[in-house]
């Protein structure tokens, strides 16, 4: 070979090792997608409408960063208006169409367990939104779940009431689906705590008036304190009726209602009742060495000078689907589905909105009792129950 | 003139067989056989309402709810207790038209905004019980729905499904046509102009009437039965008076007394919310706005409009 | 009476009078046009969600109230104008499409004009319930109350003793005959859609510190109204407030004394047999029909 042809293949090469190194950099800059599908309008309009801002807002806030493994992040994101058929839908459309890297989404317990088998038989990260303990109970390889369940809410309510030696107690109950699974998970834990249900009222899902069934609970004289398992403007309607025929006995509310609207609408009614929520709805007042302090309070900044409305801990749980996703990937080092999946599992010790979280892979849901806070609600402010 | 009405419905079915043959060349994934699929479900429940609404002129707010019961139906003798689906399915179906009689036969008495109350009023006692009748139906939350089986095997895939609903829905339509033009359909027909009218010349107008309702109960259960197996999942939600507006929409939007009008009708109202996704926050109104512009410029429905435009002058 | 038997008569005269208010919208507007508007509901909506947005621009409450009536009545003018006038030769069902069309515009505005959550507004004089023979009544109840009944007694004086009301009444009656006597039909129709729209943001305005506002009450409110003027015989205001008051009365009955979860049910299957037994509605008219 004479060094004519010698350069000829040298170049050969480099143009070759050029258009390698040009093709990899245009695949390294293709966006990671992260599909979402939220109930942004429809009767959970108020869960989905604070998930898909918070999502907006931290994809922003992440690309500013520099994005994640070098890539820009995209969010693609479909409204279910709660409807578990047009979840179904949106996620088919996501896989199928928009090919996401991952999911985040549902924002209710029926739109999650439509969309799981899809999930499933298509192998990717799904991460839940929905409160419902069956979405992650069996555990099911490819579905993760932020949110703390119903089951646990009653349990740290029971906790409480414990630690008041209050051993009888009322129900209320909605009908709509979260007011119901929640009632059948107190109902179902309340032996462990020692806690006799000796009263069992449930109102509609549009009921403007409950002081029939508080009435009936006042006139039993064994009902030491009331839960309310309720979501939406039932709870708050209960709480004024609660008042209004002058009942004294303890309130408990659902963490359904943990947000600043509950207390707006039930006015100085909701002064005493007491409620499991997330740290969130007492950023400002948790104590500075509360591992949590740092990661609520710049959220609760970040969302309220984005969109000058108050938090909600249903934000708070679209924030942890997007982070954790996010921390996986950069654990794994990829966005290839399995591996991700697998950082997921492995993850400990992630200090989020609604908690720290520790999954394992027969804990998709990492979250323990120490997640929830209980709340009392005094002059029209959330406070810490020590 | 029927030489040449048979000419148009048969050219119509023929068009729209080569519609469903060749509409898979357009679906390049899953997702898009997805939609296809719901199109053809929806049109399935569009055809059989659009015989009650257009054809005998009468109105139900409530046909969701039997779409719902159909899948739930279903769904319940399989889950809970254990029939194969071949056989839910049509035991689900016959009970629903069942139902359907036995409520027809005293509300179909009711004219007018009497009978859509009456009917809009049992569409919400349906759901309102399937999202109570929670050891049954599992609640507002919903119900797991196993797969369709053909002899042992499971009828899964977008695919398998396009072609059985493609072919059902060219079976309704072929049904809906030959009805519309049987002495039935023609006494359907004389029931819409009038009812008095009508009955003197000696058609039995209720029994008509509840024919007419029956069978369109039956068709919307049947599509929500397979709505049902094939989503693997059903709410109560999917007999909610909401979804019962939608479908009367889809009918009225197509073209009411028109088979090919109720089609198109589903096609455009479930394809359009797919369409308007990119618009976010803006979706609600600008869907509103379409509704309401195209039935005040095209009071009469998309299909019997645009066949005015091509239609032949008559002469003289 | 006993105490319970006193709540559960408050709780659904109270739910009744709402329901009266939007089925009356309902009414006068089916009365001069034969179309039934489905976005009576929203009108509600309006009302209710217009006052929240000026008390937060600082107006005092009866002005807040006031500007929001005027808002909502400019709507349901627009609804008419816009829509409902260049449709009028349609088909009734195509017209229903299109005011249900409207409803559905006009929920999507509402969520954008303002937002998804849930309002509340400060009741009229205070929250203090008052208390009648064991059962308690908040004094917003009364408001709804009273205020129903005074706007029940204008209607019926301007129906019946003012001569635009008696044209609209004669427009309901017989429309090819009111023309020939020169009363502007589409006039009509406009005051029509007008006054239903008042009617509407006054309901809205009148139960919001009761039942709380938001972008999404107009759906169930204008079921429930559309149920009630069905129930009295669509047409008729008399029908319209007894079809209200009795389906206030049902739900509120059933949830305390039967099933709270089966409230719904219970309402709708009286509806349903009043219906079969009595076709044209409890005091319905019985329109001829034509050949």
């Amino acid at each position: 070979m004479n060094l004519r042809s010698g350069i000829a293949v040298l170049g050969r090469l480099v143009a070759i090792g050029a258009l390698a190194f040009a093709a990899n950099a245009q695949a390294q800059k293709e966006p990671i997608k992260i599909g979402a599908f939220v109930s942004a309008t429809g009767p959970a309009a108020f869960l989905g409408d604070p998930e898909q801002k918070t999502l907006a807002l931290y994809v922003e806030k992440i690309n500013a960063g520099g994005g994640v493994l070098g890539r820009r992040l995209k969010l693609i994101s479909y409204d279910s208006a709660g409807d578990a058929e047009k979840a179904r839908t949106f996620v088919k459309r996501l896989i199928e169409e928009d090919k996401v890297d991952a999911i985040v989404g549902g924002s209710t317990t029926g739109e999650t367990m439509a969309v799981i088998p899809l999930v499933e038989q298509a192998q990717i990260p799904f991460i839940s939104l929905a409160g419902a303990v069956v979405v992650v109970e069996p555990v099911k390889k490819w579905v993760f779940k932020t949110p703390a369940t119903d089951r646990m809410a009653c349990e740290k309510i029971f906790q409480d009431m414990n630690a008041r030696k209050i051993s009888k107690i009322g129900l209320i109950t909605g009908s709509g689906a979260f007011d119901k699974s929640m009632r059948a998970q107190c109902m179902a834990v309340a032996p462990k705590y020692g806690i006799d249900i000796v009263g069992d009222e449930t109102y509609g899902a549009q009921d403007t008036d409950m002081t029939a069934q508080l009435t009936k609970l006042r006139q039993n004289a064994q009902v030491r304190a009331v839960l309310n398992c309720g979501f939406g403007a039932g709870p708050a309607i209960v709480t004024k009726n609660f008042r209004q025929i002058g009942m004294t006995v303890p309130l408990y509310q659902s963490h359904g209602v943990a947000s600043k609207e509950f207390i707006k609408l039930a006015g100085d009614a909701a002064n005493g009742v007491r409620l499991p929520a997330a740290a969130l709805l007492v950023a400002d007042t948790l104590p500075f060495n509360d591992p949590q302090k740092h990661v609520v309070l710049d959220y609760q900044h970040a969302y309220e000078a984005r969109y000058h409305q108050d938090v909600s801990t249903f934000g708070g749980h679209a924030y942890d689907g997007l982070m954790l996703i996010v921390q996986a990937m950069k654990n794994a080092g990829t966005t290839d589905d399995a591996k991700v999946r697998d950082a997921l599992e492995h993850i400990h010790g992630f200090i989020g909105i609604d908690g720290e979280f520790n999954f394992s892979p027969t804990d998709h849901m990492g979250l323990s009792l120490a997640a929830f806070r209980m709340l009392e609600i005094q002059n029209g402010n959330w406070t810490l129950v020590k | 003139m029927l030489a040449r009405l048979g000419a148009a419905r048969s050219g119509g079915l023929l068009a729209l067989a080569l519609a469903v043959a060749l509409l898979p060349l357009a679906l390049g994934n899953q997702y898009l056989y997805d939609v296809a699929i719901l199109v053809g479900l929806n049109a399935i429940v569009c055809v059989g309402l659009n015989l009650l609404i257009g054809y005998a002129g009468q109105i139900s707010l409530g046909h969701a709810g039997f779409f719902a019961l159909g899948g739930y139906g279903s769904a319940i003798l399989a889950v809970r207790y254990g029939w194969p689906p071949l056989a839910t399915l049509p035991v689900s179906v016959g009970s629903v038209t069942l139902l359907a009689f036995l409520i027809g036969r005293p509300i179909l008495r009711l004219k007018g905004h009497y009978l859509a109350m009456a009917t809009l009023g049992l569409g919400v006692i349906i759901t309102v019980v399937l999202a109570t009748a929670d050891r049954f139906t599992g609640g507002p939350d919903g119900m797991s729905v196993p797969p369709l089986a053909l002899f042992g095997r499971a009828l899964a895939g977008e695919r398998a499904w396009y072609w059985l609903v493609g072919a059902l829905l060219l079976a309704c339509v072929w049904l809906a046509l030959n009805l519309v033009e049987s002495p039935r359909g023609r006494a359907l027909r004389a029931l819409h102009g009038s009812e008095v009218a009508a009955e003197m010349i000696g058609i039995d107008s209720a029994r008509h009437k509840l024919a007419v309702f029956v069978l369109s109960a039956g068709l919307a259960a049947a599509a929500g039965g397979l709505t049902a197996h094939y989503s693997g999942f059903i709410t109560p939600s999917q007999g909610s008076f909401l979804r019962s507006i939608e479908l009367v929409t889809m009918v009225v939007f197509g073209g009411m007394a028109s088979t090919f009008g109720a089609v198109v009708g589903a096609a455009v109202l479930t394809t359009l919310p797919q369409l308007l996704t990119p618009l976010k926050d803006y979706e609600m109104v600008v869907f509103g706005a379409v509704m309401m512009f195209t039935m005040i410029f095209m009071p009469r429905g998309i299909v019997p409009t645009l066949a005015a435009l091509f239609k032949p002058r008559t002469r003289g | 009476m006993s105490a319970q038997l006193l709540q559960v008569l408050f709780a659904g005269l109270t739910a009744g009078a709402i329901y009266a208010l939007v089925a009356l919208g309902f009414s006068i507007i089916y009365n001069s046009s034969q179309v039934i508007n489905f976005a009576q509901g929203e009108f509600v909506m309006i009302g209710g969600m217009a006052t929240v947005s000026f008390l937060h621009l600082g107006l005092p409450l009866p002005l807040a109230a006031l500007a929001a009536v005027a808002a909502t009545t400019l709507v349901a003018l627009a609804l008419d104008k816009l829509a409902v006038e260049r449709a009028r030769n349609a088909s009734v069902v195509t017209l229903i499409i299109i005011t249900i069309g409207a409803s559905i515009l006009l929920r999507g505005l509402a969520s954008l004009v303002w937002d998804k959550n849930i309002h509340a507004l400060p009741a009229f004089s205070g929250d203090k319930p008052i208390s009648v023979g064991g059962a308690t009544l908040l004094p917003q109840s009364l408001w709804v109350l009273g205020v129903s009944l005074a706007v029940l007694a204008a209607l019926w004086w301007f129906f019946n003793r003012t001569l635009y009301g008696k044209a609209m009444l004669a427009t309901s009656h017989n429309r090819l005959a009111a023309q020939l006597a020169g009363i502007s039909v589409r006039r009509v129709l406009l005051v029509s859609f007008g006054l239903s729209g008042a009617l509407g943001a006054l309901a809205g305005i009148l139960v919001a510190p009761i039942t709380f506002t938001a972008w999404d009450v107009g759906v169930m409110l204008g079921l429930k109204g559309f149920a009630a003027a069905i129930l009295g015989g669509l047409g008729s205001g008399p029908g319209a407030v007894l079809g209200g008051l009795l389906l206030g009365l049902a739900e509120a009955l059933a949830a305390g004394y039967v099933s709270s979860a089966y409230k719904d049910v219970i309402a709708f299957v009286i509806i349903l047999a009043v219906l079969v037994l009595m076709p044209g509605g409890l005091l319905g008219r019985r329109a001829a029909e034509r050949v």
